[in-house]
């Protein structure tokens, strides 16, 4: 289940992301009478449509999982926090719909008209993002249900359900991340056109699309991200403890910056004094709540890997960030992209580190609530199903993952190189009019 | 009429839509399969590929919606399904996974050997997931899925009435989409390609209207009660099935295939209410009612809620992207 949703927040940062950066160059296209803009625009719809087709389907493979993997998540509390799953079905549908007529209608409907068919994915990108997270939130932040003393569900506030405690900072760190994902990711495909020399006017403005909406995004995103990190301390503090090594309340916390937790002794790690209790409350004063407020089995597993893994996001979020600074500067400075060979390499692996950084985030997220799979309410272990055979059934949906990752790159690769090849249209996509047939199976 | 009874009215409306867009889909895949080799199989094969391109992930939607308010409204039930049926579940997963990548990637390849391939996934999952899918109605239908979710993980869905059930479903996704495939060639005017569908419509329905009367035998044999709803209650909704699918069959004979679709589609929608009426009120039979099974009120008025939305946004939508296909297909595909 982790697995497959560690790929599919990847697919569904595409879904939420993507078709607004494809819209930008469409309405530059259009306002400019750009030609080459329209071209980005018309093959970024067309990768989004295969991006999409595959993350629908990861989507309903998720949505079988979460029955068959978690009986007693969703025998117990299904009732509560599906309201969400109920909302993203419906944004999901119009997304689906709304995609299938934008790509369709790129020779049938006016420019304007076509132009305006793709706002409403955009909107319901956000929509289903705001009620997929607001799920997850709720599973960090139960609330919004009244139980009898057996512990079953007797009422439920939906509004509570869907606008959680924890909803206002994941929300939006979420959506935010997607749209630096996608947007390092396309910018990264054209850097590296652009070190193998393809520099014409096609391959410019594709880096500085998706790089512009990247340099706006990021700094918000750390924004919202220590807004997060504050509310977590707060909210779960044994979660907060496991990530910064907190291992006893205390004022004074030191912040740990890399180094691994062995027998309850920090090694190797570069450590600020003072400066964790500042982060959470602007004061050396503040009192950090550390491991020790929870029984020993009621912490997260692998403190290491979480606290690793939140100082790779952080880590990875600033020079992103210094990378969007590069960028604004220079753009300042002389009114154009910098095209250095260094930031076209920084450039290139941007989109793999935006990446680890929305995976790191994802593990801080998940594997520090463990073990609870709703924070307190209900332990990890008592909702997956009993069935057996379960670890032949991952594995098998490892490589089946695997599989369709590989045949989805290999997809965009063949699309990209035809292009190139000067064949500028009509690679078919799902969704698309379909060209004269070639001979299938 | 409770609230409870308006969900489960709801569900089997997304049950419905999913049976008939969903399965039509499937059959389009079956027939896709049935094809046969690259060469002669280009005609039958592009025809369906023109008619399901634009509408496939639509088509799909209903069976998250179907997910998504079975889990909401009735999440025990839920839970009893997916734990007893988690083998079945599991493989309809699996392919509807292939199904979708190799659909998606073989619009986008253009070597034969790969689109092969990824035709070969799609073709082949194309009848797989809704026999899968069947097999497991066709377990709930007969009572082995009890209330607690302990029930066999192999039995349940290795017997005689879920064997006839997922077959009832594969073939009445093969019968739909024929029918539709029928239409789709009358429009573009392809003479060939209506007489190549007309005759596997005419075939698939034969074989449906068997597999749908075997059905009932096995249920008279096997789930008693799930029967004897089908002859009281549902009777009305059986016998008019019955009769849409003689009358569709009739207009396919008579060569005057125009109002075969309706027909058809009303002869599966009367088979699913038939269903749902011959077992309520249980939702498992004979373990979970629906009153027993239903999520608190509120949480029922928030899934109304979202589905009247879901009315007003989508359906217009919907219908924008049926008449934009439909209209550019009568424009012909110049481009």
């Amino acid at each position: 289940m982790g697995f497959t949703l560690g790929f599919h927040i990847v697919l569904a940062s595409m879904g939420i992301a993507f078709p607004a950066i494809a819209l930008i160059a469409n309405w530059i296209g259009l306002r400019r009478g750009d030609p080459v803009a329209l071209e980005l625009a018309r093959r970024w719809s067309k990768v989004m449509a295969v991006l999409f087709a595959v993350g629908a389907v990861t989507g309903t493979v998720l949505s079988f999982e979460m029955g068959l993997l978690w009986p007693g998540l969703m025998g117990r509390y299904g009732e509560v926090f599906g309201i969400s799953f109920a909302i993203e079905a419906l944004f999901f549908f119009t997304e689906a719909i709304f995609i299938a007529i934008y790509i369709y209608g790129w020779r049938r409907l006016s420019p304007w008209a076509h132009f305006a068919s793709g706002l409403p994915i955009v909107v319901s990108g956000l929509g289903g993002a705001l009620s997929v997270v607001s799920a997850n939130s709720w599973m960090n932040q139960p609330g919004g249900f009244d139980v009898d003393a057996a512990g079953r569900v007797v009422a439920v506030h939906p509004v509570d359900v869907v606008f959680n405690g924890a909803a206002a900072y994941e929300i939006p760190h979420m959506v935010l991340g997607a749209y630096m994902v996608v947007g390092f990711l396309v910018a990264s495909v054209y850097a590296v056109g652009m070190l193998r020399g393809r520099r014409d006017r096609h391959h410019r403005l594709g880096l500085a699309i998706p790089l512009s909406v990247t340099a706006l995004a990021t700094p918000i995103q750390i924004f919202v991200g220590d807004t997060a990190a504050r509310s977590i301390a707060h909210d779960q503090p044994v979660k907060f403890a496991a990530i910064e090594y907190v291992q006893r309340t205390t004022t004074h916390a030191p912040e740990y910056l890399g180094g691994a937790l062995v027998g309850g002794k920090v090694r190797g790690a570069l450590k600020i004094p003072d400066l964790d209790s500042y982060l959470v409350g602007f004061s050396a004063g503040q009192r950090v709540k550390g491991l020790d407020t929870a029984k020993p089995a009621d912490r997260p597993p692998a403190p290491t890997m979480l606290h690793l893994a939140f100082d790779a996001m952080v880590g990875l979020a600033f020079a992103l960030l210094a990378l969007g600074a590069w960028w604004a500067v220079a753009w300042r400075r002389r009114r154009a992209p910098p095209e250095g060979r260094w930031f076209l390499r920084a450039v290139a692996v941007s989109g793999v580190a935006a990446v680890a950084a929305l995976e790191c985030g994802w593990i801080v997220t998940e594997v520090g609530r463990q073990p609870w799979v709703v924070y307190q309410r209900l332990r990890t272990a008592d909702a997956v199903t009993a069935a057996s055979g379960i670890w032949w059934s991952l594995a098998g949906v490892l490589i089946l993952y695997l599989a369709l990752g590989i045949a989805t790159g290999l997809v965009l690769r063949a699309l990209a190189r035809r292009w190139r090849d000067g064949d500028s249209d009509d690679a078919e996509v799902p969704y698309g009019p379909t060209a004269p047939e070639v001979a299938a199976p | 009429m409770s609230e409870p009874d308006v969900v489960a009215a709801v569900l089997w409306t997304g049950v419905t839509l999913y049976a008939v867009f969903g399965g039509a889909d499937f059959g389009a895949g079956f027939w896709d399969l049935l094809a046969g080799g690259a060469e002669r199989g280009a005609g039958p094969r592009a025809l369906a590929d023109r008619s399901l391109t634009p509408v496939w992930e639509a088509n799909h939607v209903w069976l998250i919606f179907v997910l998504v308010v079975a889990w909401t409204g009735f999440p025990r039930a839920f839970a009893a399904v997916t734990s007893t049926l988690f083998v079945p579940l599991l493989l309809a997963a699996l392919g509807i996974v292939l199904r979708g990548a190799g659909f998606a990637f073989r619009k986008a390849t253009r070597p034969l050997a790969a689109r092969r391939l990824f035709g070969a996934l799609f073709a082949s999952s194309s009848v797989l997931v809704p026999f899968f899918l069947g097999a497991a109605v066709g377990a709930v239908a007969s009572g082995r899925v009890p209330a607690h979710g302990a029930g066999d993980r192999l039995t349940s869905w290795l017997n005689p009435t879920s064997a006839v059930i997922g077959a009832l479903f594969v073939f009445a996704g093969a019968y739909l989409a024929a029918i539709f495939l029928v239409a789709d060639a009358r429009r573009e005017g392809d003479a060939e390609m209506v007489r190549y569908f007309r005759a596997r419509a005419i075939g698939a329905a034969a074989l449906t209207g068997a597999l749908a009367a075997g059905g009932l035998v096995a249920l008279h044999a096997d789930a008693r009660s799930v029967f004897e709803g089908l002859v009281h209650e549902g009777l009305p909704l059986v016998i008019f099935s019955a009769l849409c699918g003689a009358g569709a069959l009739a207009l396919l004979l008579a060569g005057a295939p125009r109002g075969a679709r309706p027909l058809a589609v009303g002869a599966v929608a009367a088979v699913i209410w038939g269903w749902g009426v011959a077992q309520y009120p249980y939702l498992l039979p004979s373990s979970l009612t629906v009153r027993a099974g239903a999520a608190p009120g509120a949480t029922l008025d928030a899934l109304l809620a979202v589905f009247g939305a879901a009315v007003a946004v989508v359906v217009p939508s919907l219908v924008l992207l049926y008449t934009l296909h439909q209209r550019a297909r009568l424009e012909g595909e110049e481009s």
